[in-house]
């Protein structure tokens, strides 16, 4: 076994772990959290396949990801303070008003 | 044979902060694990080579994302977490997601373990300098590199109209 | 020269235009004026026209405006012709309809879409110009739509009433049966011939002679389906009536004086064809005969004002279209031009009085005969030119009616004793329902409060009429017996001899003239007799015109109302809206079942999106 390989497993376990944190916590702020671990799981593999092939361009993506999560927190905690405002909670349960 | 150990050992403690983000009931207790994690993904970074990124993940990440939250979670004063009741509708949620899960990790353990690794020689290895990177970034990426720039003039703009108080 | 052929056309559709697209910002008298000078300037061409034409001796001036349909062996193109015989119908159309135009002013003043009823009407003299300088088929089929759309769209000009509505789609849908016979007949010509065009079909129809007897007779019979619609007669007369709920100028114009008479007209444009076909004329002889004699007994039990001269109209052209089965085309136009002049003046005049019973307030119906009486004082102006027209209807020398009525009856006595019969029987009844009519509604004393209060009309109305008396005063010295002027003239065209004068005859019918209106004068001078004959078996037998309305309603109408009930019912919404309805059901009770997918919970939905990356994950690492 390779450390590309141990490290890209990581990636996968690391991954789904933070998924898990979607699907099973209610709180907006956990949910958000685990977006942020499922984010740093991709950039875990992208810089071990970076290094494994001797390419900068990896790193380079993991940096635009990570800009891209910064603007993804700023707008998303904006969301959840102004929901909170109005709902007085941050459980996403009570958002279902699209109910079919 | 000791970047084995160092690599297993980081490897542990990785998995663990983030089943610490998962089960912890305070969620400053699982912003803090959360930190934590991204610090350890700092050192990996610096195991693989990437010093620049392992420098970026620890003041971006670690560092200014990360007070955000915990200055949102005090703001809303939503530390203490009420313990989950399924709301009708979502009772098959919690077992479908493990379910999945075990799946997910399984599938990984499958490829981990039929997959042969590439053959191809391991590359000499490149500068990945922070002075590198940055040339790679303004010579190769620059219309990316602005549209990211405009992206978050547009979240930053974005974030102070959804929280202005509506008069 | 060549925009001059056209221009009688050109200037009704430029005062149409004027009129559709800033009438409703121009004040009345304006809309009025534009709409009646741009026929005024028709009819100043149409004489130029003519002159022009009496000076080339009769050879006819052509125009090909464009090329407009060119598909194979068919070619048609916008041709207009001017003959001897389009002159004479374009100064009727323009002259007259000059007159009633400038009537309208004064008659439709007040109504709220006055703007809209001169575009009409000026589109109407347009169409009705086309179709009689059309020099093909298709292009006089152009016309022939046109004039009928005209007609509908004015007979329900008052749609307010859907009484008034009713009767322009039924005179819409009469003509329609008439077209099919006439689109039929072009097709079969066209199939025959090869071509469309008048002068190209009728010199093959010289060339090849009695060879072609049987198709002529089977075309001349299909054409004169579309005659019968347009030119009401019977069995498709039944429109015409009913038309009388328009304005009383559009039913002088279109439906006494000129539309009605397309048929003779085409008739006698094809005059060629139809003397190939001895059957069909003597049939044609033979339905204009009986539709003069069924139309003019009904007029004897009529008690609206209108419908007296629109069965009166009928009657008429039956003696046109007996005149052309007669391969009378003289007489048949003769008769048409003096008809255009007297049954006009007849309408405006009614139109006169209908507007002075209007004005004056009252509660009667303003066209009920049994309401009028003692007209004459307060209107004697109307009652004046009424009377001359009247006893030309009734044929009395030496108005106009009386040379044209005559040679009709002149033909049908040398060919046809039977025609001669019924159309002398005919003529009895006319002058019996005209003095009926005059003593009704000028003699004697008022029978209502709007018949005591009325007023003559004002002079934009008077005008036209007292031009109209003139005309069919001295109309008849246009054709003088033994070969007059238009003989001559439409000598070219139709070939035809004149024949002699027979004054045995001339005297018999101005006897039995004179001997009608007087009993018309014993029987009606004590309006009672009006009122209680249409109550017995025999008035209402005639009142409502043979019960023909009523035998169409219970055969072609119930049956096809039936087909339509089996179409609806069963077929449409038996079936196609059952399968319609089926689709859209189940598309409703399956979005009722997954609707429970939608559960509004972002945590399922990301449950799902995880599924869904799963599958495909093993998809791509396991299956493939």
């Amino acid at each position: 076994m390779e450390p590309t390989s141990f490290v890209v497993f990581l990636s996968s376990v690391l991954f789904v772990i933070g998924a898990l944190g979607v699907l099973l916590r209610r709180n907006a702020l956990m949910i958000f959290m685990s977006i942020e671990l499922m984010l740093n799981a991709a950039n875990l593999a992208f810089v071990a396949f970076a290094q494994r092939w001797a390419q900068l361009a990896g790193q380079v993506f993991v940096f635009f990801v990570m800009t891209v999560a910064a603007a993804e927190v700023a707008v998303g905690l904006a969301l959840i303070v102004t929901i909170f405002r109005t709902k007085r909670s941050t459980s996403v349960d009570e958002l279902a008003q699209l109910r079919g | 044979m000791t970047d084995w150990i160092v690599l297993g050992l980081l490897g542990v403690l990785s998995v663990a902060s983030a089943l610490g983000l998962l089960l912890s009931r305070n969620a400053i207790y699982a912003a803090l694990f959360l930190v934590l994690n991204f610090v350890i993904g700092a050192v990996i970074y610096l195991v693989l080579n990437a010093p620049f990124l392992a420098v970026v993940q620890i003041s971006v990440y670690a560092g200014a994302i990360m007070v955000l939250f915990i200055f949102v979670i005090m703001l809303l004063g939503a530390e203490r977490l009420t313990p989950a009741e399924n709301p009708p509708g979502l009772n098959y949620q919690r077992p479908l997601a493990l379910i999945l899960g075990v799946l997910a990790l399984g599938l990984a353990a499958y490829v981990l373990l039929t997959r042969q690794a590439s053959a191809a020689p391991v590359a000499q290895s490149v500068d990945a300098s922070p002075t590198a990177v940055g040339l790679q970034l303004f010579r190769n990426y620059v219309f990316p590199f602005e549209v990211v720039a405009l992206l978050l003039l547009a979240a930053m703009v974005g974030a102070v109209v959804l929280t202005r108080k509506t008069e | 020269m060549t925009l001059l052929i056209v221009s009688p056309i050109l200037f009704p559709l430029l005062g149409m235009l004027i009129n559709a697209l800033f009438g409703q910002r121009m004040r009345e008298r304006v809309v009025g004026w534009v709409a009646s000078f741009a026929v005024i300037a028709a009819f100043a061409a149409s004489v130029v026209l003519f002159v022009q034409l009496s000076q080339s001796h009769g050879e006819p001036l052509r125009l090909t405006l464009a090329p407009w349909i060119t598909a194979g062996a068919l070619n048609v193109a916008w041709g207009f012709l001017v003959d001897p015989l389009s002159a004479v119908m374009m100064l009727i159309v323009t002259g007259v309809g000059a007159l009633i135009h400038i009537y309208s002013i004064g008659y439709m003043h007040g109504d709220p879409r006055f703007a809209r009823y001169f575009v009409y009407l000026n589109l109407f003299v347009a169409a009705m110009l086309v179709l009689v300088m059309a020099d093909n088929f298709l292009v006089l089929f152009v016309g022939w739509e046109l004039v009928g759309l005209c007609s509908y769209l004015l007979i329900g000009f008052w749609f307010q009433d859907v009484k008034n509505a009713a009767a322009g789609r039924k005179a819409f849908v009469v003509n329609r049966i008439g077209d099919v016979g006439f689109v039929l007949g072009m097709l079969l010509i066209f199939a025959t011939f090869g071509t469309l065009d008048f002068e190209t079909v009728f010199a093959q129809v010289k060339v090849r002679g009695e060879s072609l007897a049987a198709v002529a007779s089977l075309i001349t019979l299909l054409l004169f389906i579309g005659a019968t619609g347009k030119s009401a007669q019977i069995p498709l007369f039944v429109w015409l009536p009913d038309a009388m709920a328009g304005p009383t100028p559009v039913s002088a114009l279109i439906h006494a004086a000129t539309m009605v008479t397309a048929g003779v007209y085409m008739m006698s444009r094809a005059h060629v064809l139809f003397e190939l076909a001895p059957t069909t004329q003597a049939l044609i002889a033979l339905v204009g005969a009986i539709t003069a004699l069924v139309a003019g007994s009904s007029a004897l039990r009529q008690v609206d004002i209108k419908k007296v001269l629109a069965y009166s109209t009928v009657s008429q052209l039956g003696f046109m279209v007996a005149a052309a089965g007669l391969g009378a085309y003289v007489a048949a136009l003769f008769h048409l031009l003096t008809h255009a002049f007297f049954k006009a003046l007849l309408f405006l005049g009614a139109g006169s009085v209908i507007h002075a019973m209007h004005a004056a307030h009252g509660d009667v119906d303003p066209q009920d005969m049994r309401a009028m009486g003692g007209l004459a004082k307060r209107m004697p102006f109307t009652f004046l030119t009424f009377v001359i027209g009247g006893l030309a209807l009734a044929g009395l020398p030496p108005l106009a009616g009386f040379f044209s009525k005559d040679e009709v009856l002149l033909a049908a006595f040398a060919d046809n004793p039977l025609v001669f019969v019924l159309l002398g029987i005919t003529a009895a009844f006319t002058a019996l329902y005209v003095g009926r009519q005059i003593v009704l509604v000028f003699l004697g004393e008022p029978r209502s409060a709007n018949a005591a209060h009325a007023h003559e009309s004002p002079a934009i109305m008077t005008m036209p009429l007292a031009v109209l008396a003139l005309l069919t005063l001295a109309g008849g010295a246009i054709n003088l017996p033994g070969g007059g002027w238009l003989h001559h003239w439409l000598e070219p065209v139709l070939h035809e001899a004149a024949k002699p004068l027979n004054v045995g005859l001339a005297l018999v019918f101005t006897l039995i003239a004179l001997g009608a209106l007087a009993l018309a004068w014993v029987w009606y001078r004590d309006a009672q007799r009006a009122r209680l004959e249409v109550e017995s078996a025999l008035g209402r037998f005639l009142l409502s015109a043979w019960h023909i309305d009523a035998v169409y309603h219970a055969t072609v109408l119930r049956a096809f109302y039936t087909l339509s009930t089996i179409c609806s019912q069963l077929i449409d919404i038996g079936l196609i809206d059952a399968a319609v309805n089926a689709v859209g059901r189940s598309a409703r009770a399956a979005a009722d079942q997954l609707r429970a997918a939608q559960s509004g919970f972002v945590r399922n939905y990301g449950l799902l999106m995880f599924l869904g990356v799963i599958v495909l994950v093993v998809y791509f690492v396991v299956v493939r």
